[in-house]
């Protein structure tokens, strides 16, 4: 049999010869210099709003415009491009930045200006971005709490009532079976249910060591899923557990009939959509227009905003400019 | 902190050791979730490979097929599956056992058929009928490359039986998945370190299983040539 041919290691050595070792080191390098070049100019994901996202790593906008970015989730876009159009309603030059990527990407973006503005919910932005052993939980704390720790370029204006935050939840027919509004009624079924959450609520303060803390709760067992996403949706509906850690603007609290218990100890700190704006970029107009949005937003509205763009597949700008005709607001 | 430490920091703790929660508990269960998975795939994938070696037909399809398998996702297809049918046995073993087949198949199939054809034509000639062609000859000539066949696929399946953590259930992935969420790089790391040694060991135990199965002569032949 033939020995394993020497040519096996992958060149023709006809192909060596005619071209050369220092050719083939040539083409090596313009192949990696192409490849960087598309590597780092890449970014802009695509977006399904109607405004143009450029790329989000370049620096600032073009003087006397406002920069409105967002974060790279749906009802980050959706927060987002309300800004922009209730600014733009009146008379405000605003270029948008959307789907810049998670806080660790835009935060120090926003600190140095190079966005002015974004939605932020106020919770998670004291928690993570300013001041990590806050144990802030109401709407009122973690405000202040904000507005005395926020680095000095930033500053957050009038929250909203709306809330995008962890919640225990239910399905109807459990809520009605036990009589349940609260996350306190659940002390005398907890033991009889199983919870589902994503794998850190186990050990999280605000987790399973908060509900026992705060209302007493032990249940059955834990399971980990996945952060209010479909694996944990699918758990409640087939009954694999009996309650579990949802989002409250998750769209499929409508579509499948869920309950989102109420927190009125405030286990889970607030997350009230919250505009945080680089103060230089601030004008009286700006201030004005955000907090009347601010104003206007409810989580039901929210909520069902989030369903028609993430369930509905509707287009991102005809939401935003429905719900701002609807309230009331120029767009 | 390199990830040794990172995992010796961890592994070191007394309490991960115990309870049912504990690293002996995870190993088991992650063997668990292999040697079912492995099992099925081979049920499947060696009657399936001795046919098409034994038979010659539909090689090319059936190989390329196979082959093409490799592509699918294993975590895409553990979760697609976990939101049709629900958190059943399935949701996690089809995954796997799609990952193994293709390993055991080609190396069953390439064994079956690279057997010989003068051997094969001994077979015939003695009188044999195709069974026990296949029983008496093929098989056995076939061995090194079907327990080779059956190795890789073991060592496929106990790596990735680590995605069955995704979906709630148990085995070393739980580690993985955990110490993530919790930003505890030990967990991640001690976590990770346990499925390599157990992938070694799966190895080694291979090693042992080749000693076992093929005939002596073939071993002796392998080692010369």
């Amino acid at each position: 049999m033939f020995p394993r041919s020497r040519f096996a290691a992958g060149a023709s050595p006809l192909f060596t010869k005619r071209l050369g070792a220092g050719a083939i080191g040539g083409l090596a390098v313009l192949t990696s210099l192409g490849l960087a070049a598309c590597g780092s100019s890449g970014g802009s994901s695509a977006s399904s709003s109607s405004s143009s996202s450029s790329n989000p790593l370049s620096s600032g906008a073009a003087k006397g415009t406002v920069v409105v970015g967002s974060a790279n989730f749906p009802e980050n876009e959706l927060l987002a491009e309300i800004y922009v159009l209730a600014l733009q309603g009146k008379g405000v030059k605003v270029t948008p930045k959307f789907n810049i990527g998670a806080r660790e990407v835009y935060y120090p973006q926003i600190q140095k200006g190079t966005i002015s503005i974004i939605p932020e919910y106020n919770g998670a932005l004291l928690t993570t971005s300013v001041d990590t052993s806050s144990t802030a939980a109401t709407t009122a704390d973690v405000d202040a709490a904000l507005k005395s720790k926020l680095p000095s370029s930033l500053e957050i204006l009038n929250p909203s009532s709306a809330q995008d935050k962890d919640s225990v939840t239910v399905t109807q027919a459990t809520a009605k079976k036990d009589h349940l509004t609260s996350i306190a009624d659940l002390k005398p079924y907890a033991k009889d249910m199983v919870f589902g959450g994503p794998p850190e609520f186990k050990t999280r303060e605000d987790g399973l060591v908060g509900l026992k803390k705060n209302y007493g709760l032990t249940f059955k067992g834990f399971d980990p899923l996945d952060e209010s996403g479909p694996l944990t949706l699918a758990a409640l509906q087939d009954g694999k557990v009996q309650a579990a850690d949802v989002f409250t603007t998750t769209p499929q609290i409508i579509t499948d009939h869920l309950v989102a218990l109420a927190d009125p100890k405030f286990n889970f700190a607030a997350q009230n959509v919250v505009p945080l704006v680089y103060k230089k970029a601030l004008t009286p107009t700006i201030t004005s227009t955000l907090n009347d949005v601010s104003a206007r937003l409810t989580t039901a509205g929210l909520l069902a905003m989030d369903k028609a763009i993430i369930l509905d597949h509707a287009n991102y700008s005809t939401v935003a400019t429905g719900w701002l005709k609807a309230v009331g607001i120029k767009s | 902190m390199s990830f040794f430490s990172y995992a010796w920091s961890w592994l070191k703790q007394p309490q991960q050791w115990h309870g049912p929660e504990g690293i002996p508990v995870r190993i088991l269960e992650q063997l668990g979730y292999s040697a079912l998975a492995l099992l099925v795939a081979a049920l499947i994938a060696i009657p399936l490979g001795i046919l098409i070696g034994h038979t010659g037909r539909g090689a090319v399809a059936v190989v390329n097929v196979a082959n093409a398998w490799r592509a699918i996702p294993t975590l895409g297809l553990l979760v697609l599956l976990t939101l049709w049918l629900g958190f059943s046995v399935l949701a996690w073993l089809v995954p796997l056992v799609v990952l193994a087949i293709p390993a055991i198949l080609v190396n069953v199939y390439e064994g079956v058929a690279g057997v010989d054809p003068e051997l094969r034509d001994a077979a015939r000639g003695m009188g044999m009928t195709p069974w026990q062609q296949i029983r008496k000859v093929e098989v056995p000539v076939a061995m090194p490359l079907i327990v080779l066949g059956l190795r890789t696929g073991a060592i496929f399946v106990v790596a990735t039986a680590t995605i069955a953590a995704y979906i709630g259930l148990g085995g070393l992935g739980r580690y993985i998945i955990d110490g993530l969420a919790e930003n505890n790089y030990g967990e991640v790391a001690g976590g990770a370190l346990f499925v390599v040694l157990l992938a070694l060991a799966v190895q080694a135990l291979f090693v042992g299983v080749r000693r076992v199965a093929v005939p002596k002569g073939l071993r002796l032949q392998g080692r010369s040539s």
